[in-house]
């Protein structure tokens, strides 16, 4: 088994070669990363690339299968109590305890990590206020939209003052609004200084928080780098979007050095050198239908993991 | 199976304090059932079988109808609420609500989850039987001290029927194939588990079967701890019960852990 433990001032996460299987099904073949401390790392990925199952590893809810992985120097098999005692977990579906009001949901759990009544009932104050929840204290989870239920899970989360805050897709099936209310919460807690790992499929999402990004698929890294740098290295910074075009247009740009991609009725190019294309196709095709537009997060996802529909 | 035994902490009594939070926040309703569920069966099988049924003959000696079927009522009572909470209600929470997956989110091991479970169902079983109890001491059916010794004879049978439950939720696909299990298993011991007849007027091969089931044995030392009759089989019907519930809390931890942690 690789060495994961680490002295002082090294990575907050270190996973090694981390494996899953379930049964027959490799969920994760072989993960590798570092974390540091403060750092903003998303993993980016499909449905079913195994960016939870490897948080899940992190998280000391699954063992791994093989390979190995510590939170401050802590292993994730052998210390479970200690590593979580550093975590905030949001995990992907709501699991709040429907049995409880919104205060008490807070105060039971910080009964987990055997803090004090006293002072659970302080924090849960003060984090309720947090995340705009205060007036709110005595409703039921039910009552609760689905913004509410995520923000009062992030409040949860950070009960235990963690040192890694670990998000499982935080604002999945969220409408616009709550979803920057959350953006906005860990922005705040990042300046704060906790380290941060995230899931997300939202590639905006990826963009606005992290440091850096992981692209995994088929339960393996493909890429990893600041979202900015990996726009710039696998697609360049402009993207040509035409639809109803003819084959002299297509034709045309194939005699540009870059990258045509055809989906369904809509051709897209990456154009090596950005600089002239705009005024190359105002010249030759000004009445072509397209759109030109700086390159995303969404189209290096889209380059490395294929455009097929993934469950 | 060593992991989970170095594993188990009394950090499951946090799981237990949430259970019981739950409970005692709607305690009015929670004690309904057992306080009015003696007092039921006293008067349909007491006050109406009881009327056909003018003595039992038990032990070598004759009672009425009422005093001997009231501590069986109490062992059923003790099977079923420990029973019911291991099965729907753990499932429930673990599969609708995903409460364990938020605590083991926590310091908190599944093995703390699972243990504080079967603590709790086992602890809803003897306060069930400690409201039976009173009742029936009300309508004087308990001889006294020995009635007391019914209390923990509720928690070792609680024991028992919290790890058969869990035991269970480990292997359901569904709820619904909790019916199964309370048809195969749990309905034969309320009618024959020595609860409404004395198992020995039963022919040999069925007395045979009784003698397994284990709410036989419950009932018979509730009977024993209610009439104050000591029966000479009660310390071989303790040491069964008492074997079969750590069996049966060690299967049900190993079986939940498997199905929790993938």
């Amino acid at each position: 088994m690789p060495d994961v433990s680490t002295p002082d001032r090294n990575p907050a996460i270190i996973a090694r070669d981390l494996a899953k299987t379930y049964g027959a099904v490799e969920a994760v073949r072989g993960v590798s990363f570092d974390v540091a401390p403060g750092e903003v790392v998303g993993f980016l990925g499909p449905n079913g690339a195994g960016k939870t199952t490897t948080v899940r590893m992190i998280s000391c809810f699954y063992p791994p299968t093989a390979g190995a992985a510590s939170v401050y120097g802590l292993d994730v098999r052998s210390k479970p109590r200690e590593v979580k005692r550093m975590l905030g977990i949001c995990p992907q579906e709501d699991n709040l305890d429907p049995d409880f009001d919104v205060l008490k949901n807070l105060l039971v759990y910080g009964r987990y990590f055997g803090i004090p009544q006293k002072e659970i009932r302080l924090r849960a104050e003060e984090l309720l206020e947090l995340v705009q929840l205060s007036d709110r204290k005595k409703s039921a989870i039910a009552e609760l939209s689905g913004g509410m239920k995520r923000r009062l899970i992030l409040a949860r989360a950070l009960l235990n003052n963690p040192r890694v805050l670990i998000l499982d897709e935080p604002t999945t099936g969220l409408d616009p609004q709550a979803r920057h209310a959350i953006w906005t919460r860990i922005r705040a807690l990042r300046a704060t200084g906790v380290t941060v790992l995230l899931t997300t499929h939202y590639m905006e999402e990826a963009a606005q928080l992290c440091d850096r990004v992981i692209v995994i698929d088929n339960g393996q890294v493909l890429l990893e780098g600041s979202p900015q740098s990996l726009v710039d290295r696998e697609v360049g910074r402009t993207v040509v979007e035409a639809w109803n075009f003819d084959e002299g247009f297509e034709a045309f740009l194939r005699g540009i050095p870059g990258r045509i991609e055809l989906v369904g009725d809509r051709l897209y190019f990456y154009p090596r050198e950005a600089d002239h294309v705009e005024r190359l196709l105002d010249e030759r095709f000004p009445h072509q239908e397209r759109l030109i537009r700086r390159a995303t997060l969404e189209d290096v996802f889209l380059k490395l993991t294929g455009r097929a529909l993934r469950d | 199976m060593r992991e989970i035994w170095k594993n188990l902490s009394l950090r499951a009594l946090r799981v237990w304090q949430r259970d019981a939070d739950v409970y005692f926040t709607t305690w009015k309703t929670e004690f309904l059932p057992p306080l009015l569920e003696p007092i039921l069966y006293v008067f349909a099988f007491g006050l109406g079988l009881g009327q056909l049924i003018h003595e039992v003959h038990y032990q070598g000696r004759s009672l009425g109808y009422l005093p001997f079927m009231a501590p069986g009522v109490i062992a059923i009572a003790v099977m079923f609420w420990a029973f019911f909470e291991t099965t729907f209600s753990s499932y429930v929470r673990m599969y609708y609500q995903k409460t364990y997956d938020a605590i083991v989110a926590t310091p908190l091991l599944v093995e703390d989850v699972i243990l504080g479970e079967i603590l709790w169902a086992t602890t809803k079983a003897v306060i069930a039987a400690t409201i039976m109890l009173v009742v029936l001491t009300a309508l004087r059916l308990v001889a006294w001290p020995s009635g007391l010794l019914v209390i923990p004879i509720a928690a070792v049978g609680g024991l028992l029927f919290a790890g058969l439950g869990l035991v269970t939720t480990s292997m359901v696909k569904a709820i619904s194939q909790f019916n199964v299990a309370i048809f195969l298993v749990i309905m034969p011991m309320f009618t024959f588990g020595g609860t409404f007849f004395p198992v020995d007027i039963l022919p040999p091969w069925a007395l045979g079967v009784a003698w397994c089931l284990p709410l036989t044995h419950i009932s018979l030392l509730t009977r024993a701890a209610v009439l104050g009759w000591p029966h000479p089989m009660a310390v071989w019907s303790a040491a069964y019960v008492g074997l079969a519930a750590l069996g049966l809390t060690a299967l049900a931890l190993w079986r939940m852990k498997r199905r929790l942690v993938p």
